[in-house]
């Protein structure tokens, strides 16, 4: 009996544990790393100069240009709008609440192609309001940035919502209160107490969203159609490329879009460590 | 005071109406528009029912793996102490970074026409690049996340102590994981793999690039839509995209219980 036990409480078999170990590291290997090794050995097997060479072409140039600003002024307004909501959905009791913060997650529920079908349907060329726009306004909305950036900002709109709002839930009121009885009005206490104890949330619940748009494909493509120069973004030139067999371009388009995002994405990973160490 | 409020309050209410519900109401409207029977007859088309019922095999089978494999990971990353552990941990995040029109170009680099193991697929017959497993595969890269995510903390949370303790009553390994450490996962489980099945079900980008879209065959349920738009068969794309968006809906719907029964029992144990 006493052996027995002594036998059963020693650890498990090593060769148990390693091949737990080693089936799920070769799992994260294939399903994981493979994609990022093969983009990057393809992208930079032709050489650097091939990449600059490619990139540098007007098309190409255009669209990441096109990628890159329609996904800043995306996460500008996704940075206001999402701390508005944040706010009024944390601050306010008002009827429909629990349904308003529902409807919030929607974006990540629907299909991302869905949502471009939605928003073509809505603004396209024979929809009313679509036509309405670009009659009275001149404002064309389907194939257009304009289109883009509406895409993006359904997409994306939960990501500053809800990195803000469990911040601002758990945050201490008593500045703000002491704020208050020293006879500060209601926009400055925001501005000067409740804001900068949000920043670390807003800005990496927007980079995300920034990050997250430069590879935005399935409500972009719909939305924007694909026609360069105009309404081409990177992710849709290298669908096209792919299709046309041009996978040099492919790749080193692959490249430059996975640089930014990474880059945003360590940016992000970086602020949030140091300021960790700031606030230990 | 209380006009800011209600000021406040409306221009998110307003701000998410146009962005959220009217882009919503619009699928409605454009599937309806043109009646019921059109929108039935449309979905009945021998093209969408095996879009449709592509997508949800490859669901079913990206969600048993993940199920599977996720759960390991998951264990060993929480588990086991080895080096590397934290690369890992960041590495998981990438899908997230990737666009999945580049997974799925990265399939085509390694398996389409002049691909690098091409070669090797071809002398055991396979066929991955435009075909099912190809397909499966981009999904797989895209949905991996997920499951590891949700399980991880849950099992922080859950501790050793228990398991420590079946162990020295003389269970097994797996006697420990079955009856000691899933039982406190399931929820969580269960959460993970809904949240794998909604994201594989809406995969388009990198899909459409492996499979090539071959009518009827390789196409799945987006991708049916994307070519019908471009067909101007708007009748099948909009009811598709409103059946898709709908199943969607009800999927995420359903999992939030699984969501905040998991929630729960993390709150219970810390």
């Amino acid at each position: 009996m006493t052996t027995q036990t002594i036998e059963r409480t020693t650890p498990r078999l090593p060769w148990g544990r390693w091949s737990i170990r080693g089936a799920a590291l070769t799992y994260l290997a294939v399903f994981l790393v493979l994609p990022l090794i093969v983009v990057v050995v393809d992208g930079l097997g032709a050489g650097v100069e091939s990449i600059t060479s490619v990139v540098s072409s007007p098309i190409a140039r255009h669209a990441i240009w096109l990628t890159i600003w329609t996904g800043l002024v995306m996460a500008l307004i996704n940075a206001v709008m999402g701390l508005l909501t944040a706010f009024v959905l944390v601050r306010y009791e008002f009827p429909g609440k629990t349904l308003l913060n529902a409807v919030v997650d929607l974006p990540f529920a629907i299909p991302t192609l869905v949502t471009g079908v939605m928003l073509v349907i809505l603004y396209g060329p024979q929809a009313a309001i679509g036509s309405w726009l670009d009659q009275h306004l001149g404002w064309k909305v389907i194939f257009a940035p304009s289109g883009i950036i509406l895409a993006l900002l359904f997409t994306s709109f939960p990501f500053v919502v809800r990195s803000v709002q469990p911040v601002l839930i758990n945050l201490d009121r008593s500045s703000e209160e002491a704020a208050a009885t020293l006879g500060a009005p209601a926009w400055q206490i925001f501005w000067r107490v409740t804001l900068p104890a949000l920043m670390p949330a807003l800005v990496s619940g927007t980079l995300l969203s920034f990050a997250r748009a430069i590879g935005e494909f399935g409500a972009i493509v719909v939305v924007a159609g694909n026609i360069p120069l105009r309404s081409q973004t990177a992710a849709i030139y290298v669908y096209g490329e792919i299709e046309s067999g041009s996978q040099r371009n492919a790749s080193a388009m692959s490249l430059v879009m996975l640089a930014i995002a990474l880059g945003t994405m360590t940016l992000v990973d970086w602020l949030s460590r140091r300021r960790q160490e700031v606030q230990p | 005071m209380n006009w800011r409020k209600w000021l406040l309050i409306s221009i998110v209410v307003g701000y998410m109406g146009i962005l959220i519900i009217a882009p919503l109401g619009a699928i409605v409207f454009g599937a309806f528009r043109e009646g019921v029977p059109a929108m039935l007859e449309a979905l009945q088309h021998p093209h969408v029912l095996r879009s449709f019922g592509l997508t949800i095999l490859i669901c079913l089978v990206v969600v048993a793996i993940h199920g599977i494999f996720g759960t390991l990971v998951a264990w060993v990353l929480v588990r086991h102490q080895f080096m590397g552990k934290a690369l890992i941990n960041r590495l998981l995040d990438l899908p997230f970074a990737m666009s999945p029109v580049i997974v799925g170009f990265t399939l085509i680099v390694l398996f389409g026409r002049n691909g690098v193991l091409k070669p090797l697929t071809e002398a055991m017959g396979w066929q991955i690049a435009f075909a099912l497993p190809g397909m499966i595969w981009a999904t797989l890269f895209v949905t991996l996340p997920f499951m590891i995510r949700e399980l991880m903390p849950v099992l922080e949370a859950f501790g050793r102590k228990q398991e420590e303790a079946a162990a020295t009553l003389g269970a097994s390994g797996w006697q420990t994981f079955r009856l000691v450490t899933f039982p406190a996962l399931r929820w969580a489980f269960l959460y993970g793999l809904g949240l794998t099945c909604a994201r594989a079900l809406g995969e388009f980008g990198a899909v459409l690039v492996i499979s090539g879209g071959i009518q009827g065959r390789t196409e799945t349920a987006t991708v049916y839509i994307f070519r019908a738009l471009d067909d101007r068969q708007y009748a099948g794309a909009y009811s598709a995209a409103l059946l898709l968006g709908a199943i969607s809906l009800v999927l995420v719907l359903v999992i939030d219980v699984f969501h905040r029964r998991s929630q729960k029992s993390i709150e219970q144990r810390t």
